[in-house]
């Protein structure tokens, strides 16, 4: 009964439910994940292992893979139902930061391609 | 008879992590709290993202992020703090399983970890500054110093914090508030390691890849 109460309970973030020799294993998995995911960012920013300009590229999602890993393996933000509610503030806080960033990255670099430069003097 | 009624009242069997089973203890709702904090201060960082990803080609003639990035300090700074935040993560757990002793060596290394990730940044920007490449030379550089800086100020206060932390454990013991203040101070610690992923990718890899 107990258990079954538990169950019930809404996720704390940061928390994993089932407290078990586990938690250590998953800290240290998301860590050697990250340390790995970190070597290959370094890695392809000063080598031509990548085509040179698709570098960006990778480096973006290697990053959006290393703040996956975090999420899942520290914060223990993972896809079950008692979840809920923290994926979903989680969600709501990307796109108010993917509005913020390529928002002002599109506005300032139209901007920047419209406007004439002042004459200099 | 009637005490059955309220056994189940909202059918709670059926509705999981939307508020079923009634209300959440204090553990969840302050994390939750907490979390939802955390996310309108990634929030104030895509703002300051934005300015640098805006600004960072204005170099005014000074120096350019290729010139000025040391990546082996900046590879340093970042191994620090990832293996702050494990240490961090596994002092929450520890303490979680009443284990004081462990805790507190968990705790030494996370504020250690933390204080060379600290010390290492703040003598780039010591030699930056001192190289006449300080806020004021270039837009790209006050964007620079805000963002970074701005992360390396959470960085501080989170110390001061943890400081106060192990204070508190070793004065009340693991009560369950200071265990709830803890798991605040672990979340505040992991979210700085992410914020940290992208500092790391937008401003020095980015910035001086070949």
């Amino acid at each position: 009964m107990d258990g079954d109460q538990r169950s019930l309970d809404d996720r704390t973030p940061g928390v994993e439910q089932q407290e078990s020799t586990a938690s250590y294993l998953s800290y240290t998995a998301g860590l050697m994940l990250a340390v790995l995911l970190t070597i290959m960012s370094f890695v392809v920013s000063q080598t031509n292992l990548l085509w040179p300009p698709g570098i960006p590229v990778g480096l973006v999602v290697l990053a959006f893979a290393q703040i996956g890993v975090h999420l899942v393996f520290f914060l223990h933000m993972g896809s079950g139902p008692d979840n809920t509610n923290n994926i979903l503030a989680l969600a709501f806080g990307l796109l108010i930061v993917f509005l913020v960033i390529t928002g002002s990255c599109w506005i300032i670099a139209n901007l920047n391609a419209n406007m004439p430069m002042p004459p200099q003097h | 008879m009637t005490v059955t009624t309220i056994a189940d009242p909202v059918g709670a069997g059926q509705v999981r992590g939307r508020g079923g089973g009634g209300p959440a203890p204090t553990r969840t709702v302050v994390a939750y709290g907490f979390w939802i904090f955390l996310l309108s201060d990634i929030i104030m960082f895509s703002g300051l993202f934005a300015a640098y990803a805006v600004l960072s080609g204005n170099t005014a003639g000074g120096p350019t992020g290729r010139e000025l990035f040391n990546l082996h300090n900046v590879f340093i700074e970042t191994a620090c703090l990832l293996f702050s935040s494990y240490t961090c993560g596994l002092g929450a757990l520890s303490a979680e399983r009443r284990q004081p002793g462990q805790f507190y060596i968990f705790a030494v290394f996370t504020f250690l970890l933390g204080a060379a990730f600290l010390f290492v940044e703040i003598s780039e920007f010591a030699g930056m500054v001192s190289k006449g490449a300080g806020p004021s030379r270039s837009a790209f550089l006050s964007a620079f110093f805000t963002l970074v800086g701005m992360h390396g100020a959470h960085v501080t206060s989170g110390l001061l914090w943890f400081v106060y932390m192990i204070a508190q454990v070793a004065a009340k013991g693991l009560r369950p508030h200071v265990l709830r203040r803890l798991l605040c101070f672990s979340l505040f610690w992991h979210a700085l390691d992410i914020i940290w992923v992208g500092v790391l990718t937008l401003v020095y890899l980015m910035g001086s890849y070949t």
